[in-house]
């Protein structure tokens, strides 16, 4: 489903190069769970937005779902974004004038489609993530919990193949993390590839398959 | 991105920001306002003056010596050389085209007026029976000048209301004899009270037979001749008329300048019209100032919503859409301001007519639309630089937690 080849990244800091990410050659299967760790600057973050196409490699290729989406435009990559991709980030980035439901529509609101089409679907990942009582609530009067559950359903409203979280259990309490980790593993169980980047030796090792990421290359690949 | 979706998106950060919402109506409103209070005066002056001349009679065509394009004055003043003058037989023969239904040719001077020790010196008008008609005024008391051959002259005069007051205070003027320069008149009517007319107060004029004046002024030349039309429609005949009857008695020489009433009126409404223009454009000047308000505050909105924007791209928006919001936030705004300028423009201009009943103050209708358009273009314009920086943010770093 995804392949990376010698996928590079640098970053001009000053007058320094910093290699964020160096000749990565990485594999992953359709329904993959995996976690990737690694210390501080070691390239996890930035291996994530290159997978999610937030981000360009400097070098390598990049193909998801067989296409060769390394050299599109900004434009096609959102596009990409949108219908293949879910993003689940730490500190949740809701909108925060907006209700959980239509922080939940909001990628179907972009992606045009209908409104009876948008309600039926949001009724259903209000129903799929125990938010139904919640929708009209705005995120400062939800609980982190509660914010990561309308993040994740977010992610989920265009039915991605691919999700990718950076740290997602990183701003909430060990129980609401293991709480949320159980939200994205039935995600994962129901067909979804999901990446998972933490700093959490215990949330990592949930992961079937668990990259290990050291300046910026692959230290260890264990399944 | 369907536009409701899109409206309703943009609604929701304007109702989010009240204050930021409040100021940017507030300035555009008032530009706005401003744009339609002033236009509002100066179409009020237009039709003002419109009405003024109207008052002069509808049909009126005005013949003058002399051509004043060759004399390269301005059109409506009127100074050109006379190479020959406009007499009497000319006036008459007028009477050939079919157009012209009455006329009425004018000397104008100033004369000495005498009543016993009383002295006042006026403009003194040399006519016919006619002019009455031509001019459309009134009579306060008694007749106008008798009817008949105009080359020859009874001594009898009408007076305007203000002359009638000074020389003759509470008593009756009628029937009394008066001095102009070295000849007697009787008074026969006394002109009613009209006012001044373009800066020409009939209510000083003493009236005379026009071969009265012939003998009192020594002069033959004709200083207008007054052509009443049979209609409306018919101007531009009697016009041509006029020109040809003219032309031919002059010798094949067009040295006559005719002006029709709706000539004069449209270079009066034409300068009046650019005046208004001119002071609306000043007006919405203060709307390039909200323009630049808007960037301002927009740029900023950029700044707070960085991480909205990164997220929005993250999940799929393209770089149209973000520009997309901010556009369509600049438009609700103009409009909202327009129309907050619109009424309050609107009540300014009822103040003003409060102020000022006589004049008609009222917005021409293409000031409510440029004004309003104005709003929109410049908000939308004032919007193109923060909607790119918005559209180029990098996700990456506009979600960073910097």
């Amino acid at each position: 489903m995804i392949r990376l080849t010698g996928i590079a990244r640098v970053f001009r800091v000053g007058d320094e190069e910093v290699h964020a990410l160096r000749g990565i050659n990485l594999a992953i299967e359709q329904g993959e769970y995996l976690s990737i760790m690694g210390p501080s600057g070691s390239g996890k973050s930035t291996l994530l937005n290159v997978l999610g196409l937030l981000d360009r490699p400097n070098a390598g290729r990049y193909e998801l779902n067989g296409r060769d989406v390394t050299h599109l435009s900004d434009d096609e990559l959102a596009r990409v974004r949108r219908e293949t991709i879910g993003f689940i980030f730490q500190s949740f980035h809701l909108v925060p004038r907006l209700t959980a439901g239509q922080n939940i529509e909001l990628p179907m609101v972009l992606a045009g489609l209908a409104p009876a089409e948008r309600r039926r679907r949001l009724d259903r990942l209000l129903a799929d993530y125990g938010l139904t009582a919640r929708a009209d609530h705005r995120p400062a009067q939800l609980s982190g919990g509660q914010c990561q559950r309308v993040a994740i359903a977010r992610a989920m409203a265009m039915g991605p193949t691919l999700i990718l979280a950076d740290e997602p259990t990183g701003n909430l309490d060990r129980h609401t993390g293991q709480e949320v980790m159980a939200v994205l593993e039935r995600v994962h169980q129901d067909g979804g590839t999901v990446a998972v980047v933490t700093h959490d030796p215990e949330i990592g090792a949930r992961a079937r398959r668990r990259l290990r990421l050291i300046d910026g290359e692959i230290a260890e690949d264990k399944r | 991105m369907r536009f409701p979706d899109l409206f309703r998106f943009a609604w929701q950060v304007l109702a989010g920001h009240r204050a930021r919402t409040a100021l940017i109506l507030l300035a555009m409103g008032i530009g706005v306002a401003a744009v339609v209070t002033v236009s509002a005066i100066g179409e009020g002056a237009r039709r003002y003056v419109v009405e003024q001349f109207g008052s002069l009679g509808t049909n009126l065509v005005i013949i003058l010596p002399g051509r004043s394009e060759t004399a390269g004055a301005m059109p409506g003043v009127l100074v050109g050389k006379t190479p020959r003058e406009l007499t009497l037989d000319d006036a008459l023969a007028l009477k050939r085209s079919p157009a012209v239904l009455r006329f009425a040719p004018l000397i104008v001077g100033a004369g000495d007026v005498r009543l016993g020790s009383r002295n006042r010196e006026t403009p003194v008008l040399g006519t016919t029976a006619e002019f009455i008609q031509v001019r459309q005024m009134d009579l306060a008391r008694g007749v106008f000048l008798p009817a008949g051959d105009p080359r020859h002259s009874q001594p009898v005069c009408v007076i305007g209301a203000t002359v009638a007051a000074e020389l003759f205070g509470a008593q009756p003027a009628l029937g009394q004899w008066l001095r102009i320069g070295d000849r007697r008149f009787r008074v026969i009517g006394v002109l009613a009270r009209q006012g001044e007319s373009l800066g020409f107060n009939t209510d000083e004029i003493v009236i005379i037979p026009l071969a009265a004046a012939q003998a009192l002024f020594n002069t033959e030349a004709l200083f207008r001749v007054l052509i009443e039309a049979k209609s409306r429609e018919r101007v531009p005949e009697a016009t041509a008329d006029i020109e040809e009857i003219i032309r031919l008695r002059h010798e094949g020489e067009r040295d006559i300048t005719v002006i029709t009433q709706d000539a004069v009126l449209e270079t009066f409404d034409r300068i009046l019209r650019a005046l208004t223009l001119a002071v609306g454009g000043i007006a919405a000047i203060s709307l390039a100032v909200a323009g630049i308000l808007i960037m301002n505050v927009m740029l900023i909105s950029v700044t707070q919503r960085r991480k909205e924007i990164g997220l929005l791209k993250a999940i799929g928006a393209t770089g149209a859409q973000v520009r997309a919001i901010f556009f369509t936030e600049a438009i609700i705004l103009a409009l909202g301001a327009a129309a907050l300028g619109l009424f309050v423009g609107k009540l300014g201009e009822l103040a003003i007519g409060q102020a000022f009943p006589l004049i008609p103050f009222a917005a021409p209708w293409w000031a409510l639309v440029a004004a309003s358009l104005t709003a929109v273009i410049t908000s939308v314009l004032f919007t193109v630089a923060p909607a790119r920086r918005a559209a180029a943010l990098d996700p990456v770093v506009a979600l960073s937690r910097r």
